[in-house]
């Protein structure tokens, strides 16, 4: 398969940016959308030409490390998946390929395709955890859980942190991030101590970097990788509603 | 050969943790204030050992090369974590925990390192619930377990098929509530490529700036390395791309013995290779051997009619199936230990009954266990691997089965560390994948994320506090001194080096090269002939690579490409003492199978009366080694051919 590929190409974070255009040829069907990229940069490397700056980790869809918006899609145009599992049969022979960094003001770009996410440790780092030293547990089966509460915690947690949800959104909002944490742990009784100090304090966080607000458009939910569902935006809404009546 | 002394306790087995913590030496909160520890690797092990060293007061700093301690390759471990708590009341103890591991391992791991393990092993559930990882339950509420290879209890806790992810989310909140805190300061996008030595003691490392370039100094009273095994030596593997050995490998070259580098796991379920572009290979979680009946062809013609694509699996009757593993094993059948069912893989792919295009594959097929427990149940315990092996072989395994075959996945090997997880470098302590100490020759499946949060939440925060009670009066170190001088000028000048010899050749080609070495040579099977053609190879590649690469754009700013070179480049002398200490130790045991070794029945064939030992491996300029041995004493486990027939 021959594509043309139109990429951002950014120096540096406060450099201006710019479309490059290139063109690829004799790619698989079978190969993934980041092998189709590995085997650009190996062509420009041998040109003695920069290759094009991107994140990537395991690339199994788990780490949460890769991003890229593909024609117009964080992820590409596949469902329920990150972009290192994209593969090149999604499209057709001879198509154009646009491929940017996530646009989102606070993940600023740092070379090319490659953004800094680092707000998102801060949201978390401002109250998403529970406060638990090591050694003070008791036995764990002293905990009990309802297996379908277990079971919805479980659908909050898979988030991966990537960001498609911010990039998805047409105000940057993160809100199913922020969501997906608060959510996971209200849903838990060792989460309920701190519940109300948690979903203010992220909050709070998550509007000083300056994340947009929610419309609920839904876009979030459609391109996240691992199927979070804006249900726990609602939840996230009572927690924080609650929370605030009790001040 | 110098006298390894591993500092292991005195007094009965399942005594010795305790007394070592009762007797251990304590630093008081007011002196843990002026004490620095530095954390290089942000996986379960190392976001683990920051945050609870952080609980205690010590000022802790942390780097990783990723955007964000939440990536580490521990987030990437599917099937679950063992714990011998006996919630099944199937028959589990701390002993048999400890009984499976050191046979597991093939009797070439310390027995008081894995008794130790398994003792804290309940502790770590216990630890994780707390911290709201929502791991799988029954209806009553209680936590649920399943079975896993080279075991026959159910000890395995798990959380859908991301244990690992949740575990090091729980890890990682520990962490961010330290960082927030203020114990501890996190340096993400930064690599390691230096340990400063200051009077035969670790006292800082020399990292990059991975953003801006900038080469960086940090000094501290004790360093612990927590930076993952090196399977990414083979180029394919089931690693994360950024994976290296650089960490533990510039330590070696400060000082810090590589033991047993020849240990490496290759896994048995993983999707197959498909090209010459590819650039990882994706594990399918070992749980998934609980419900799928592994089996290729009896018949070479039907193997032949699969590899050309004439027929589907389904087109094979019941009784032209050969399930390979129920035959060979009875007993543990398709939950024989990873080596074992790799081994068996190999063996009928070998002899022509392999089932892809490549021919380099067998089945595992889920028919069965729909019939039985209904297509629902195989959903809900394994939904998010089928999901996975959907997207990237374009195929429906529920009805079609899943091709599956052996890739590298873990490195049993690492730097040498005594009972304290301290290396031969004093104030260097090593955790996680990134030592060698208690997997032997072979890990059994769900124990990487036993050992690496044994290590982290509960080993580390007692020896490294021994070790640094005799620090309180050592003062903050300045990072100017001569010693910090030299390291840092170390790292520019290769990295200078990177860019002078402006070849033709990108540094994936050399990676993929040495991957080919490796694989073909140091793999699955090893002989003395394909050992010493390695030891020929790789030095010769390593100088190709010193003449001929080419690494684009500038030292100074925010370069992949850099990156990869310094990562090969250690690959490249790495490589050699894999095949080394592989031709050294002339017997099979666990993962690292010598073909002139092995029974009548193909099994591995230890050599206790001359292998019983721990082979850790001195750097000498040059690229040279000089082996020193640990002998392993076995008092309470008899030592015995591993049989899971």
């Amino acid at each position: 398969m021959d594509f043309t590929l139109k990429i951002w190409r950014q120096n540096a974070p406060k450099e201006k940016g710019a479309f490059e255009t290139y063109k690829i040829s004799g790619i698989t069907p079978d190969c993934s959308f980041l092998e189709m990229l590995d085997q650009l940069n190996e062509q420009l490397v041998r040109e003695k030409k920069n290759p094009v700056a991107f994140d990537h980790d395991c690339r199994e869809g788990i780490c949460g490390m890769c991003s890229l918006y593909i024609n117009g899609r964080p992820h590409g145009p596949d469902d329920d998946i990150t972009t290192c599992q994209l593969h090149m049969r999604k499209f057709k022979d001879g198509d154009t390929i646009t491929i940017e960094p996530w646009r989102a003001g606070p993940f600023p770009v740092i070379k090319d395709l490659v953004v800094d996410r680092q707000a998102f440790d801060k949201i978390l780092q401002a109250g998403g955890f529970i406060s638990v030293n090591t050694g003070a547990a008791q036995d764990a089966n002293t905990i009990l859980v309802p297996r379908d509460k277990a079971e919805e915690a479980m659908d909050a947690a898979a988030c991966i942190g990537c960001g498609a949800c911010v990039a998805a959104c047409k105000n940057s909002s993160a809100m199913l991030f922020v969501a997906a944490k608060v959510s996971q742990l209200a849903l838990l009784p060792q989460g309920k101590p701190e519940a109300t100090k948690r979903v203010k304090a992220m909050v709070a966080k998550m509007d000083e970097l300056g994340f947009g607000g929610c419309t609920n458009t839904g876009a979030c939910e459609a391109e996240c990788p691992k199927n979070i569902s804006i249900s726990h935006i609602a939840r996230l809404n009572r927690e924080y509603l609650c929370a605030k009546l009790k001040d | 050969m110098k006298n390894l002394d591993a500092r292991i306790p005195d007094g009965p087995l399942h005594e010795k943790w305790t007394r070592f913590k009762n007797t251990c030496k304590l630093v008081n909160p007011a002196n843990k204030r002026k004490l620095d520890v530095i954390v290089v690797g942000t996986g379960l092990a190392g976001a683990s050992a920051a945050a609870a060293l952080g609980e205690q007061g010590y000022n802790v700093t942390v780097f990783c090369y990723q955007d964000s301690p939440r990536r580490a390759h521990s987030i990437a471990a599917q099937g679950g974590i063992n714990a011998s708590k006996n919630y099944p009341n199937d028959g589990d103890s701390i002993y048999r925990l400890f009984y499976d591991t050191i046979k597991g391992g093939d009797y070439r791991a310390r027995e008081a390192n894995v008794h130790r393990l398994a003792e804290v092993s309940g502790s770590i559930i216990d630890q994780c619930v707390a911290q709201g990882v929502p791991f799988a339950r029954d209806y009553g509420g209680y936590l649920d377990n399943r079975s896993f290879g080279g075991a026959q209890v159910s000890r395995t806790f798990y959380a859908r098929g991301q244990t690992g992810q949740q575990l090091l989310l729980g890890a990682y909140g520990a962490l961010n509530r330290q960082i927030a805190l203020g114990n501890v300061k996190m340096f993400p996008r930064r690599e390691m490529l230096n340990v400063v030595v200051i009077d035969g003691k670790a006292r800082g490392i020399i990292t990059r700036n991975l953003v801006t370039g900038e080469i960086e100094r940090y000094g501290a009273h004790a360093v612990i390395l927590a930076t993952g095994g090196y399977g990414n030596v083979y180029f394919l593997s089931t690693n994360a791309m950024g994976s290296n050995v650089s960490a533990a490998w510039q330590a070696h070259r400060k000082g810090a013995f590589f033991a047993n580098p020849c240990y490496t796991q290759i896994h048995p379920t993983c999707i197959p290779v498909h090209g010459d572009y590819q650039s990882k290979l994706t594990l399918m979680s070992e749980s998934l051997r609980n419900d799928g009946r592994i089996w290729v062809p009896k018949k070479k013609e039907d193997a032949e009619k699969l590899q050309k694509g004439q027929i589907k699996p389904a087109d094979v009757k019941e009784e032209d199936r050969d399930y390979y593993l129920e035959r060979r094993y009875p007993a543990f059948g398709n939950l024989v230990p990873r080596d074992v069912a790799s081994r068996a893989a190999k063996e009928r792919a070998d002899a022509g009954f392999g089932v892809n295009n490549t021919g380099l594959a067998v089945y595992l097929d889920f028919a069965d266990s729909i019939k039985r427990l209904g297509k629902h149940v195989i959903e809900e315990r394994y939904g998010n691997l089928f999901q996975m092996y959907e997207k990237i072989v374009d195929e429906d395994g529920y009805t079609q089965g899943m091709m599956i075959y052996p890739a590298v996945h873990y490195t049993m090997g690492g730097l040498w560390v005594d009972y304290h997880l301290m290396t031969t470098i004093p104030g260097l302590f090593c955790a996680g994948e990134a030592n060698f100490s208690d997997h032997g020759a072979n890990r059994l499946g769900a124990s990487a994320l036993m050992q690496g949060l044994a290590d982290g939440y509960f080993v580390l925060p007692y020896t490294v506090g021994d070790y640094l009670a005799t620090e309180i009066k050592t003062p903050r170190f300045k990072t100017d001194s001569q010693e910090f001088e030299t390291a840092h000028k170390e790292v520019k000048d290769r990295i200078d080096r990177f860019f002078s010899v402006n070849g033709n050749e990108t540094v994936d080609s050399f990676h993929k090269k040495l991957g080919k070495i490796m694989w073909e040579n140091v793999g699955m099977g090893r002989t003395e002939q394909t050992l010493k053609t390695a030891l020929k190879e790789i030095p010769e590649l390593r100088n190709e690579f010193w003449k001929n690469v080419y690494v684009p754009g500038k030292p100074d700013e925010f370069n992949q490409e850099l990156e990869k070179a310094g990562r090969v480049a250690d690959f490249l002398e790495l490589g050699e003492l894999m095949a080394l200490d592989a031709l050294n130790r002339r017997e099979s045991c666990g993962g690292h199978f010598r073909e002139e070794s092995q029974t009548e029945e193909g099994e591995a064939l230890r050599h206790d009366d001359q292998f019983s030992y721990v082979a850790a491996w001195e750097y000498k300029e040059g690229v040279k080694f000089e082996l020193h041995t640990e002998p392993l004493k076995y008092e309470v486990i008899q030592v015995q051919q591993r049989n899971y027939k």
